[in-house]
């Protein structure tokens, strides 16, 4: 899949987060909110899955958004315009459910902004009052800023440093609006961390919340179960059962633990690559 | 006096366990001709009955021992595509060799006195490999104008591609993954299969014209429908039994808890095994604990066995079954080359419960020991759990070998598609046609998980549907 256009959306000294526009007609063609692609930049590539940040199905192009984390999204973050990614497939997962719910509060942090981005999107086309709340670290890591601000009713900021918004956490916004009024849908897309604090937030005031979970896989089709997640005491496949699930119903302890499994290897490879 | 059945040549065991290249290195011309030589030639022979195909095995065999090879070869070509494959992955001891007259028949498998047809049928393909041998084409013009997609490039899939390009008619397969061959490449481990074998015999089809599309789901990147639309006149499903089974015992998703399916696909096909150089990781453990008895259960083990010692850990890898040796489902070879390679088996052991530590990693599994019972549907003896038999078994890596069902990626979204309770696909058995006119199916997604050779079978019926379909 020939990459079309790369932009660097942020960059600081320990990160960057690239956008990807791919040439890919059959999955811009299919792609719906919440869906993703499992992608391999070489032959010898991990598969791993990227939430389809937006499609053109006119122009049969997709787009994704990495945040340069480990060795596979460093390795992606390399890839200049021009370079063909030697697998994308899609779309996979159920996409999201759009409906009109009525007023509903979308929390994205970090990368997560760009996944919650496509939800957004197509629940503002069918009526929905939107809220939107994103964070990061720091400034320069504040993704699709101008494009959530042109759909959202209200968008909301927070950065750990303050050196944009509100000094603090998603959460602490998130707080102060459930408590002033009632909303119908909270959805969230961020680190593990956020997505379990946001959880345990809406549990209490019992406002629906859904989260979209960034789960290791291999195949993406169901057929090895290391995306394996405890959803209500159940287990689940992420890439077919989800990868949206009940924040109210996930067992985060586990999942957390699940996602460290290599570590080790993780901090090898990158250590032998100088990444 | 009898003579003894020819033994195949195969690398020694202290060879193979630091490398994945094959075990099974066939037989030389002359053994093959000494085993051939074995074969009765039986006024009324049983073996065929034995094969899912109906390979003439009598034929063949003559036909070895005249060294017309390449006759061999067409006679075997009848009724299957692809002998290099069948002779190294059939279970041959509980098909054509335990139907063969020379095998005992009190055994669940066949004995050693029964002929090596397995080998010999190997040594035909594996002859028609090196030489360049071609089957000949049995090219229709009324099928010429006709295209067919096929779902799934795994034994099914390639089956059907084989016998509808041969008649001339334009396929092309459709595959999820973004490597051909499907179970036959993330399944079955290189120390059976070795992948020069399969990717001659995928190259062998692309020479016959079909076009293989990767990273490509039915379903998801194309519907059904789509398909149609866009030519098609028939469709092939040969969607196979992709999704491991758990156990749904407590701590089963514990780190390094894997099913055998991602545990060897990790190592078939992204080849973990050769990390960092590759790039997908796999944890080994001191103690590998594999759960199963079947063919699956021991190829994960020898796996496993392979990369502690890549890994430079002491090997240390165990199977675990309910029941007794006899019972497993299992190759009677590939038992005893996971034996001879180092592999433990323990017996009449069933699973309870996973622990693990704070970081949530496995350390060991709580089982109990099990007693023999009356046999139950399958005609196995059914174990019986030990009540207060508790113990535990070391474990930092668990692999759960116990069945496959039904993807359900592409039926679950094209209702029309008419399945039963374990999500298996409805055909009628004689034209293998599904609940949809134009679309057949074959393989493990139409009556669940079986052989390659089963598998090879149903394809070929459904092959020659479409092609009476078309015409």
């Amino acid at each position: 899949m020939k990459i079309i256009n790369k932009k660097i959306l942020a960059k600081t000294q320990i990160t960057k987060i690239v956008q990807f526009k791919l040439d890919a007609p059959a999955i811009a063609k299919k792609a719906k909110a919440g869906q993703f692609v499992v992608v391999m930049a070489t032959e010898k590539s991990e598969r791993i899955p990227l939430t389809l940040v937006d499609s053109n199905p006119k122009e049969g192009t997709i787009v994704l958004i990495v945040q340069e984390a480990g060795f596979s999204t460093k390795q992606l973050g390399e890839f200049q315009e021009g370079d063909s990614l030697y697998s994308v497939t899609g779309p996979l997962g159920h996409s999201t459910e759009i409906k009109n719910h009525g007023k509903i509060i979308l929390v994205g942090g970090g990368v997560g902004i760009a996944e919650i981005y496509p939800v957004a999107k197509a629940l503002k086309k069918v009526g929905n009052d939107l809220t939107v709340i994103i964070g990061a670290k720091t400034k320069e890591l504040l993704i699709l800023e101008k494009k959530l601000k042109e759909l959202a009713d209200s968008l909301c900021i927070a950065t750990d440093d303050g050196s944009s918004g509100r000094k603090g956490f998603v959460t602490d916004i998130l707080d102060e609006l459930i408590n002033k009024q009632r909303y119908d849908l909270v959805y969230a897309v961020g680190p593990l961390v956020m997505m379990q604090e946001v959880a345990k937030r809406t549990k209490e005031r019992n406002i629906k919340t859904l989260v979209s979970l960034s789960v290791l896989m291999v195949d993406a089709t169901g057929m090895c179960g290391c995306c394996r997640v405890s959803v209500g005491g159940e287990t689940k496949f992420a890439c077919v059962d989800g990868p949206e699930f009940d924040a109210h119903l996930v067992d985060w302890g586990e999942l957390g633990k699940r996602n460290n499994v290599y570590k080790k290897q993780e901090n090898h490879i990158c250590r032998l690559n100088n990444l | 006096m009898k003579k003894e059945a020819v033994k195949v040549n195969e690398l020694k065991a202290q060879e193979r366990s630091s490398s994945f290249s094959e075990v099974v290195l066939g037989y030389f011309e002359k053994q093959a001709l000494q085993e051939a030589q074995r074969c009765l030639q039986c006024k009324n022979p049983t073996c065929s009955q034995g094969c899912p195909v109906g390979i003439d095995i009598k034929k063949f065999i003559a036909q070895i021992t005249q060294k017309n090879y390449e006759d061999a070869y067409n006679t075997i070509k009848e009724k299957n595509n692809f002998p290099s494959i069948c002779g190294r992955v059939c279970p041959a001891e509980y098909q054509c060799r335990k139907a063969c007259i020379l095998s005992k028949k009190d055994s669940p498998f066949a004995s050693d006195q029964a002929i090596n047809i397995h080998f010999l049928e190997r040594f035909v393909g594996d002859f028609a490999i090196k030489n360049e041998l071609e089957p000949s084409l049995a090219k229709d013009r009324r099928l010429s104008k006709f295209k067919v997609a096929i779902v799934g490039s795994g034994p099914a899939g390639l089956c059907v591609a084989g016998e509808l390009a041969r008649s001339g008619v334009k396929v092309t397969v459709y595959e999820a993954l973004h490597k051909t061959g499907g179970v036959l490449r993330y399944g079955i481990p290189p120390f059976r299969l070795p992948r020069n074998i399969l990717d001659f015999e995928i190259d062998y089809l692309k020479k016959l014209g079909v076009e293989f599309v990767l990273n490509f789901i039915v379903g998801r990147t194309k519907s059904l429908e789509e398909l149609f639309k866009e030519g098609y006149s028939a469709v092939f499903l040969g969607l196979g039994a992709g999704v491991p089974s758990f156990l749904g015992l407590d701590g089963e998703n514990l780190c390094n808890v894997y099913s055998a399916n991602e545990f060897l696909t990790r190592i078939n096909l992204m080849k973990a095994y050769k990390f960092p150089q590759y790039h997908t990781p796999i944890n080994a453990g001191k103690s590998i604990v594999v759960i199963g008895g079947g063919n699956t259960a021991i190829d994960a083990a020898r796996a496993a066995l392979r990369l502690q010692k890549i890994q430079a850990i002491p090997e240390n890898t165990t199977i675990i079954y309910r029941r007794t040796e006899t019972e497993m489902p299992a190759r009677r070879l590939e038992i005893e080359h996971a034996r001879q390679e180092g592999v433990n088996f323990k017996f009449l052991v069933q699973p309870v419960g996973f622990k693990g530590n704070e970081q949530g990693f496995i350390e060991k599994i709580e089982c109990l020991e099990c007693k023999l019972g009356k046999p139950d549907s399958s005609g196995r003896r059914r174990p019986i759990p030990q009540e207060g038999s508790n113990f535990f078994m070391e474990s930092e890596t668990a692999i759960i070998a116990v069945g496959l069902k039904a993807n359900t990626l592409l039926t679950g979204v094209t209702p029309e598609l008419k399945v039963d309770k374990y999500s298996d696909l409805v055909v009628d058995p004689k034209t293998m046609q599904t609940s949809i006119e134009g679309v057949y199916a074959g393989g493990d997604i139409v009556g669940g998980e079986g052989t390659v050779i089963e598998a090879f079978g149903t394809a070929k019926k459904a092959a020659a549907s479409i092609k009476r379909g078309l015409i």
